[in-house]
Parts: structure tokens; C-alpha cells; sequence
């Protein structure tokens, strides 16, 4: 009953903070309102004896990846969406995503539905630690491996795209080095184009 | 009556746990203060406070007293809603931790000694059941199978009370100060987090009250986790000076650059509660530093002196925690008397290029090292 009633709390409260996310035209109160979101979703996790998967919700979603998200839309001043600015065809693509995962969600429902009721006992201890890393290193191993992999990759692009080629150094001009300024410049730019 | 009590039982024992909890905790913070102060004060030649109370113990709530009586001033182009929002969520993040804190062993009758003195009048009977329900009372509010990873996330989100509040002032110098200190945070919660791990391998648990047990039952040359995770002390140590915006990292508020960084434009009672938060957040990191590396409440040779179990030996467990929590806290005040500030390219540099790889070499070798002592 009490799990009920907070289900129902922690739900309502990802919901309206995922309607407020897509209705703020502001791109920072967006990205509070996604954090919002994260937050009731690993309270609904806790209830659902997962805290493994709350806690890591919490680290990952709402303390790194949104954090981030929050430093560049500071860093970047975005200004809030003008409604002029989007393209009209996108409602309907929009749309179309959203009758898809409509159809998704009833799907599930009604395979939830028709599913054995044993399932039960296995949420007492599935949500442990303990038990999800020996699942993800044994059962799971070459998913996870792969999504080591893909990391790497991700983060060896990263350092790809901000790397910068060799800047020219700037050099304290006095007076009667004019010319050898110069000089300097033809160098410095001889080394950018090697 | 009685059954509506029974049920009741376990939200009233979590609402005065928190309430004594947070109530200490705040007194501790508050008394931080002043020793900060004095502390100060002496090693810069001078006195500190002494004007309230004898030897100036009261100045804590003569403070308080002036933050709630002060003006409350909103800058006019502020984002009002932000503005409100950013102190509440850094306190309330810093607070949060609190309820998975192992205060001290577990107690086995806590209440056992009040049976003789009720026994024979009419509520003989509830006591005898509220002793029943109190044995093997455990010192920590909340036991969560993922105490480590809980501290580490709630802690995180509290760079969003900074960010929030350097935005939403409208303020050069606030934006500055709230940019700094996301950047800053993000970088030092990787070294922490892998130093962290170090301890965790070892211990096998990520709860805090099984870390210290952990440390109990481990062979005498590591019977504190600081001995064989030396490396991983140190960086934990430096990331939580980091972590927490203090001196030398306390960019996001340099005073010489930024006025006062993300609170330049809190007054009042708004202040108070970044203030406050600042110095609850130095208090998790001494809790998390003294559990992880310290033992916590566990002192060798201290179950020879009292059962275990007994009130006593939770008390003097209790103590021994807190004292190793001061130490913490007088090392951070230490350091800000002596150490100036980084510049901000070094600190990245450092948390970057020096503290990430040396943490991760620390993992590393703990790693194998365990891998060939459990096989």
C-alpha cells in the first residue's frame, strides 16, 4: 500500500517535470526539469528494490551528464527558442515517434499482463550489487565489453575533434625587432601548415 | 490506539533519528565555524572572535541571529524562481548524505536497563515491546546496500546549487564563479570516485557500516585502509579539498578575482544556507575520508575495554568517530591558514593530467594485488 501510494507520488512527479521539459522555452529550465525527472525515476528505482540502479541514475544522469549539459547551456547564453525558428515538418515526425512509443507502451503493458505472476521473487535480490556485477561479467560479458569498447572510441574521437594544431607563439616585440618579427611570423606560420 | 502506535513505530524512530542527526551535525558545523576562525586567528597572530559568550563560544548564534535579521535583498534582473531554488538545493544536497553515516556500532539492548525500573506499572507492557524493537539498534539512520555510491551522487547534484545560483544572478562575477566551480567539481569527482573503488575492492561492500567491518576483519598491517591505499588517501584527500571549493581550490569564490564568486549577490538568510552548506559538505567529506580510510567509529584494542555491544563501547565508538571527524576538519582549516590559491589553468591541469592517472594507476595495481590474494 505505502509502495503504491509512493509509485504514484514519484510517477507523478517524472511526469510533470517531463511535460515541463519539453513546455519551458528556456533551454536551462528544460535541463532542471530533465534532472527532475531523473530524480523521481530513481525514487521510483528504490522502491522497486533496485537501489544499485537509483544510485547510478542519480550519479551518472542527474550529477555528470545533465551537470554538463547545464555548464554548456551557461557557457553557450542560449536564448529561449523563438517558436519561428522550427521547422514545421518536425511536428510531424514528432508526432509519428510519439504514436510509435505510445503503441511500445502497450505493447509492454499487455505483455506484463499476459506474463506469469513468479516473476516476483527475483525482484527481492536483483537489485543488488553484488548480483548485477556478476550478471554483467558473466552472463553479460560481451555486451559489456563492447560498450567498453565503444567508449574508448567515443573518448579517442573526443580528444580527435578538441585537439588543436600547433599554435604560433606570441613573442614580446621590442622596438628595433620589427624585422625579426616578421621572420618569426613566416615561421610560425610555416609550422601550422606542416 | 496501541496497533495505530505499533504501526507508527518505525516513522517515529526515522523522524527522531533524523532530527538528532541533523541537529548534531548543524552544532558540529556551526562550532566549525568558530574554530575556523580561531584557528585562523591564531596562526595569523591574532585572537579571534572573544567578544560572545566567554571565550566567544556563543558567536555561532550571534551570526545566526544577524543572517535572519539582515535584509533580504533579490537583484532586480534575476531569475527569481532559479534564485530561490539554487540555496535550497546546495543545502539540501549537502544534508541529504546524512541518513546513510555509520554514527557507531550496532547497540544490542539499547533499552534493556529501563525494564526494572517500569516494571509492575501499566505501560510495563509497551516498554517491554519498544525494547524488544530496539535490540541490535543500528547507529546509522538508513543501512543502504550502495551507502559509498549515494554520498558520491547526492554531492554531485549539489554542484547544480552553485551552477543555479552563479546563472541565475545576472552577475559577471557570480556566472564566473558558477562556471568554475561546475568545471571544478566534474574534474575532481573522477579522481575521488577512483580513489574511492581502491577502498572498495578491498572491502568487497559499497555499505558503509560493512567498509568498516571490512577494516575490522582484515589482517593487523591493514586494519586502516590508509595503510594499504596510502595513494588512494591522498587523492581522496586532495579531490575532497576540490569537491568542496576550499582553500587552494576555492576558485569559485576567489575573493581577489570574483568579489565573491556564485553568492556575490546572496545577502541574508540565502547566504547562510550556501554557507552553511559549504561547511556540511566539509563535514561529508571528513565522514567519507574517516569510514573509508580511517576504520570510522573502529578503534583497535577498544573491544577489550568494553563488550562489544554494550552502550559504552557504541558511545566510545561514537566519540572516537567524531573525534577522527575533527581531525578532518581542523586539517582543512589548517591548510587554508597556510597553503595560497592555484590559478585556475593549474588546477586543471593538476586534477587532470596528475591526480585522474595517478588514482587510476592506484586502482590498477589494487586490482591485481587483490585478484591474486583471493585466488
Amino acid at each position: 500500500m505505502a509502495f503504491e501510494v509512493l509509485f504514484f507520488i514519484f510517477a507523478g512527479l517524472a511526469i510533470a517535470s517531463a511535460v515541463s521539459m519539453v513546455w519551458h522555452r528556456n533551454p536551462l529550465y528544460s535541463a532542471i526539469s530533465l534532472v527532475g525527472v531523473f530524480i523521481a525515476l530513481s525514487c521510483i528505482y528504490v522502491t522497486l528494490a533496485a537501489p544499485f540502479i537509483a544510485a547510478v541514475q542519480i550519479l551518472i544522469y542527474a550529477g555528470a551528464i545533465m551537470v554538463l549539459v547545464v555548464f554548456v547551456i551557461m557557457l553557450l547564453n542560449l536564448d529561449e527558442d523563438q517558436p519561428n525558428n522550427r521547422l514545421n515538418y518536425l511536428y510531424a515526425v514528432g508526432g509519428g515517434l510519439g504514436i510509435i512509443l505510445l503503441a511500445q507502451t502497450l505493447f509492454v503493458f499487455y505483455a506484463v499482463m499476459r506474463a506469469p505472476n513468479n516473476v516476483v521473487d527475483q525482484a527481492e535480490t536483483a537489485g543488488r550489487t553484488i548480483n548485477i556485477g556478476r550478471a554483467m561479467y558473466t552472463e553479460y560479458l560481451l555486451p559489456v565489453e563492447i560498450v567498453g569498447v565503444l567508449l574508448l572510441m567515443a573518448t579517442v574521437g573526443g580528444v580527435v575533434l578538441a585537439r588543436r594544431l600547433a599554435q604560433p607563439q606570441l613573442e614580446l616585440v621590442v622596438d628595433n625587432e620589427l624585422e625579426r618579427r616578421d621572420e618569426g611570423e613566416k615561421e610560425s606560420e610555416y609550422r601550422v601548415a606542416l | 490506539m496501541e496497533s495505530v502506535f505499533k504501526t507508527a513505530f518505525p516513522f517515529i524512530v526515522s523522524a527522531v533519528a533524523v532530527l538528532i542527526a541533523f541537529q548534531g551535525v548543524l552544532m558540529i558545523v556551526a562550532y566549525t565555524v568558530l574554530a575556523e576562525r580561531k584557528v585562523l586567528g591564531w596562526i595569523q597572530g591574532r585572537i579571534g572572535p572573544n567578544r560572545v559568550g566567554p571565550w566567544g563560544v556563543l558567536q555561532p548564534f550571534a551570526d545566526l541571529l544577524k543572517f535572519i535579521f539582515k535584509e533580504d535583498i533579490v537583484p532586480d534582473k534575476s531569475t527569481k524562481f532559479v534564485y530561490f531554488l539554487a540555496p535550497l538545493v546546495a543545502l539540501t544536497c549537502a544534508l541529504l548524505p546524512m541518513v546513510v553515516y555509520p554514527f557507531g556500532p550496532r547497540i544490542a539492548d539499547p533499552l534493556g536497563w529501563l525494564l526494572p525500573y517500569v516494571a509492575g506499572t501499566s505501560f510495563a507492557d509497551s516498554v517491554t515491546w519498544v525494547a524488544e524493537q530496539a535490540r541490535n539498534m543500528p547507529l546509522t539512520i538508513a543501512s543502504i546496500d550502495v551507502g559509498v555510491l549515494f554520498v558520491l551522487g547526492i554531492t554531485s547534484v549539489g554542484v547544480y546549487g552553485i551552477a543555479l545560483a552563479g546563472w541565475s544572478s545576472n552577475s559577471k562575477y557570480s556566472l564566473m564563479g558558477g562556471l568554475r566551480s561546475s568545471a571544478q567539481m566534474i574534474s575532481y569527482e573522477l579522481a575521488m570516485g577512483a580513489s574511492v573503488i581502491g577502498v572498495v575492492t578491498l572491502a568487497g561492500t559499497l555499505d558503509l557500516n560493512g567498509i568498516i567491518y571490512a577494516q575490522m576483519h582484515s589482517p593487523w598491517y591493514m586494519r586502516w585502509y590508509i595503510i594499504p591505499q596510502f595513494i588512494g588517501f591522498v587523492v581522496f584527500l586532495i579531490s575532497a579539498f576540490a569537491e568542496t571549493n576550499r582553500v587552494p581550490f576555492d576558485l569559485p569564490e576567489a575573493e581577489t578575482e570574483l568579489v565573491a564568486g556564485f553568492h556575490t549577490e546572496y545577502s541574508a538568510l540565502k547566504f547562510a544556507l550556501f554557507f552553511m552548506a559549504e561547511y556540511v559538505n566539509m563535514f561529508t567529506v571528513s565522514v567519507m575520508c574517516t569510514v573509508l580510510f580511517l576504520g570510522g567509529w573502529y578503534v583497535p584494542g577498544l573491544s577489550h575495554l568494553f563488550n562489544i555491544g554494550s552502550i559504552p563501547y557504541a558511545l566510545a565508538s561514537h566519540v572516537v568517530f567524531i573525534g577522527k571527524i575533527c581531525l578532518f576538519l581542523f586539517f582543512y582549516i589548517w591548510v587554508r591558514g597556510t597553503l595560497p590559491r592555484f590559478r585556475f589553468d593549474q588546477l586543471m591541469n593538476f586534477g587532470w593530467k596528475f591526480l585522474l592517472p595517478l588514482a587510476i594507476a592506484n586502482l590498477l595495481v589494487t586490482v591485481v594485488i587483490v585478484y591474486f590474494l583471493n585466488s
